[in-house]
C-alpha cells in the first residue's frame, strides 16, 4: 500500500509529458553540433555552425536583429517593471478603491485578449496615427504587452510583506519616500527582478506582433529567424536557435533562485 | 486568472492617497496602446477595403458579410452561406479543443505527479516543467518540424528499429498541427494543475479510502471536483492560444491546414491583404475568446470559495 498519493501509470504519464516537451528540443541542440553541411546525416562533432552564426554569411543579418532584439527587450522590461511596480502598489497598498477591479482587468488584459488580435489592433493603431513602422513601434507594443507579466510576480511579493515594517519606519519620523526607499523597495526586490527578467524573456520571445508592427526591413531575431526557416531549416539556425535557448534557460534559472532566495529572508 | 488579490486591511493601505498617480501610468499605457487600438479595429471591420492594404473610411458591412454570405463572383446572386471561413473557424475550435484534452489527459497525472513528490525534489520537477513554457514558442516549433520531418530524427529513428518502412507523413499535415498545439501549450496545463493539487488536502483522499472507495472512485468523486477551479483555468490557459495560434499551423501545417491565425494574418500581408476583414475575423475571433472567459468567470463566482 503506497497510500492516496500513489496512482499507478503517472509516473509513465509524467516521463512522457517532459519527453514531449524535451525531445525536439535536445534532437536540435544535437544537430546543431552536427560537422555535416546536410541536416539530415551526421558527419561527426563540430563547432563549425556556431562560428558561421557569428561570421557566416548571415552573421551581419543575425547581428542586427540580436542587437534590436536586446535593446528593445532591455528598454521594454524595464519600462514595464516600472509601470508594474507603482500598478502593484496602488493594488496591494492602496485598500479598497472605487475601479479596483477594472484596474486589475485592465493591467491583465494583455494576457486574456488572443496575441494575433493585439497584433491587428496595434498595427491598425499605429497605421492610423501615422506612425512609422520600425523600432518605436516594436517598443512600444512591447512595453505595453510586459507590463501584466512583470506586474504579476511583483504584486505576489508584496502581498506577502506585512506593512508593519514600513509602518515602524514612519513610527520612527521616516518619510514615505524613505520607508519606501529603504525599507519597501529591497524587500519588495525579488518580485522586482522576477519580474524584470520575465517581462524582458517575453519580449525577447515575441514573434507575432512584433511581426505585425515591425515594417519593411525591420528585424528582431525571432523576426529574422522565422524569414530563414521559411527556406528551409539551416544548421546555422539549429545553433542560433540552441544558443538562444540557453539564454532562456540562464534566465529561468536566475528568476527561480532569486525567488527561491527571497523567500528565505522574510 | 485568479481574482485582484486580496486587499490589504484599512490600517495597512500605506499608498491610499497615492492610488491615482501610481496607476495612472498603467491605465495610460494599456488604455492608449491596447484599449484604444482595439476600438479601433472594432471601427476598421466596419470600413471600406483599400486594395494596397489599409481602409477607406466608408461605413459597410461588407467584411462581415463575405465572412457569413458567398453571393457569387459579381456579388449579384441571392446570398447562400458562405462556408470557407465558418470551417475555418470551426475546424480551429475543435482543434483547440483536441488540443486542450491531450494535454488535459498529460497534463493532470503530471501535475498530480510532482505535487505528491517530496518537497525536496518537487522543486526540480516543477523547474523541468517550467522551463520550456519560457523557451521561445518560435524555435520550440522549429524544432518539433525538424523532429517531425519525412526524413528527420524520429522517422529515422522509427526505421532503423525497422518499426516502419516508409518514412510517417505527418509534416504538412492537421495531425502535425494538432501535435503542435499540444506540444506549445503543454505547461500551460500542468502549471494551474499543480497549483491547484498543491493545496490539496489529502486526508479527504485517506478518509475516502477508510470507506473503502477505490483509488479511482476516489480520484473521480473526491479529487477532481476539489482541483477542478485549477483544471479550468489550465484548460483556459491551453484554448485560448491554440484558437488563435499562428506558428504551429503556419510551420508545421500545409496548404490545407488554415486556422484562424493564419486567415487573420493573411489579411495584412502585401496588396492582396483585406483590413476590414482581418479586422472582422479578429473581432469574431475576440468575441469567441470573451464568450469563453465570461463564462469561466461565472463558474467561478458562482463556485464555494
Amino acid at each position: 500500500m503506497k497510500g492516496v498519493r500513489h496512482y499507478p501509470g503517472f509516473l509513465a504519464l509524467t516521463i512522457l509529458c517532459l519527453a514531449v516537451l524535451y525531445a525536439p528540443l535536445i534532437v536540435v541542440a544535437i544537430y546543431s553540433f552536427n560537422a555535416s553541411t546536410s541536416i539530415t546525416s551526421w558527419g561527426g562533432f563540430s563547432l563549425r555552425w556556431y562560428g558561421e552564426v557569428f561570421t557566416g554569411r548571415e552573421a551581419a543579418r543575425f547581428g542586427q536583429a540580436a542587437w534590436n532584439s536586446i535593446t528593445i527587450a532591455l528598454i521594454a522590461s524595464t519600462v514595464a517593471t516600472v509601470i508594474a511596480t507603482a500598478a502593484a502598489l496602488a493594488m496591494v497598498r492602496g485598500g479598497a478603491f472605487r475601479g479596483r477591479q477594472a484596474s486589475f482587468a485592465l493591467i491583465n488584459l494583455p494576457l486574456m485578449v488572443p496575441e494575433i488580435v493585439i497584433a491587428v489592433a496595434t498595427l491598425i493603431f499605429f497605421s492610423a496615427i501615422g506612425l512609422t513602422m520600425g523600432y518605436l513601434t516594436i517598443l512600444l507594443a512591447h512595453i505595453t504587452f510586459c507590463i501584466p507579466f512583470a506586474y504579476l510576480p511583483i504584486a505576489a511579493r508584496l502581498e506577502g510583506i506585512e506593512a508593519t515594517y514600513e509602518q515602524a519606519a514612519r513610527d520612527l519620523y521616516a518619510t514615505r519616500a524613505q520607508a519606501f526607499r529603504l525599507i519597501l523597495l529591497p524587500l519588495m526586490m525579488p518580485g522586482i527582478v522576477s519580474g524584470w527578467l520575465l517581462a524582458f524573456i517575453i519580449s525577447l520571445d515575441d514573434f507575432i506582433i512584433t511581426n505585425f508592427v515591425k515594417g519593411a526591413g525591420m528585424e528582431t531575431l525571432p523576426t529574422a529567424i522565422f524569414g530563414s526557416v521559411k527556406q528551409g531549416i539551416k544548421p546555422n539556425i539549429m545553433a542560433l536557435s540552441t544558443l538562444m535557448l540557453l539564454v532562456s534557460v540562464l534566465f529561468v534559472t536566475a528568476a527561480y533562485l532569486i525567488n527561491r532566495k527571497g523567500r528565505q529572508t522574510p | 486568472m485568479a481574482g485582484p488579490g486580496r486587499t490589504t486591511p484599512a490600517g495597512d493601505a500605506t499608498y491610499r492617497e497615492l492610488v491615482r498617480p501610481l496607476l495612472l501610468p498603467s491605465w495610460l499605457v494599456i488604455g492608449i496602446l491596447m484599449v484604444l487600438p482595439v476600438a479601433l479595429m472594432a471601427v476598421y471591420s466596419f470600413l471600406t477595403r483599400e486594395f494596397r492594404g489599409g481602409v477607406i473610411w466608408e461605413f459597410t458591412l461588407a467584411a462581415y458579410d463575405q465572412f457569413f454570405f458567398d453571393r457569387g463572383l459579381f456579388g449579384d446572386e441571392p446570398p447562400r452561406i458562405e462556408w470557407t471561413y465558418i470551417t475555418i473557424f470551426w475546424r480551429s475550435i475543435w482543434q483547440a479543443g483536441l488540443a486542450t484534452l491531450m494535454c488535459l489527459v498529460i497534463g493532470f497525472p503530471t501535475a498530480w505527479f510532482i505535487a505528491t513528490r517530496p518537497a525536496r525534489t518537487r522543486g526540480i520537477w516543477l523547474f523541468l516543467i517550467t522551463i520550456p513554457y519560457w523557451v521561445n514558442l518560435l524555435i520550440r516549433t522549429v524544432s518539433l518540424r525538424f523532429l517531425l520531418r519525412d526524413t528527420g530524427p524520429m522517422n529515422g529513428a522509427l526505421q532503423s528499429l525497422g518499426l516502419i518502412d516508409a518514412p510517417l507523413p505527418i509534416i504538412n499535415t492537421n495531425l502535425a498541427v494538432q501535435i503542435g498545439l499540444f506540444y506549445s501549450y503543454l505547461p500551460f496545463m500542468v502549471l494551474p494543475i499543480y497549483a491547484a493539487v498543491e493545496r490539496y488536502n489529502f486526508a479527504l483522499s485517506e478518509a475516502a479510502a477508510d470507506l473503502y472507495a477505490s483509488r479511482w472512485a476516489t480520484l473521480r468523486e473526491i479529487v477532481l471536483p476539489v482541483v477542478k477551479p485549477g483544471i479550468v483555468a489550465g484548460c483556459i490557459l491551453v484554448f485560448i492560444p491554440s484558437l488563435g495560434a499562428f506558428l504551429a499551423p503556419d510551420l508545421l501545417g500545409g496548404a490545407k491546414t488554415f486556422m484562424i491565425g493564419s486567415l487573420i494574418d493573411e489579411q495584412f500581408r502585401g496588396s492582396q491583404g483585406n483590413w476590414p476583414f482581418g479586422a472582422a475575423a479578429a473581432m469574431i475571433l475576440m468575441t469567441l475568446v470573451l464568450f469563453v472567459l465570461l463564462i469561466y468567470a461565472r463558474a467561478q463566482g458562482r463556485a464555494p470559495r
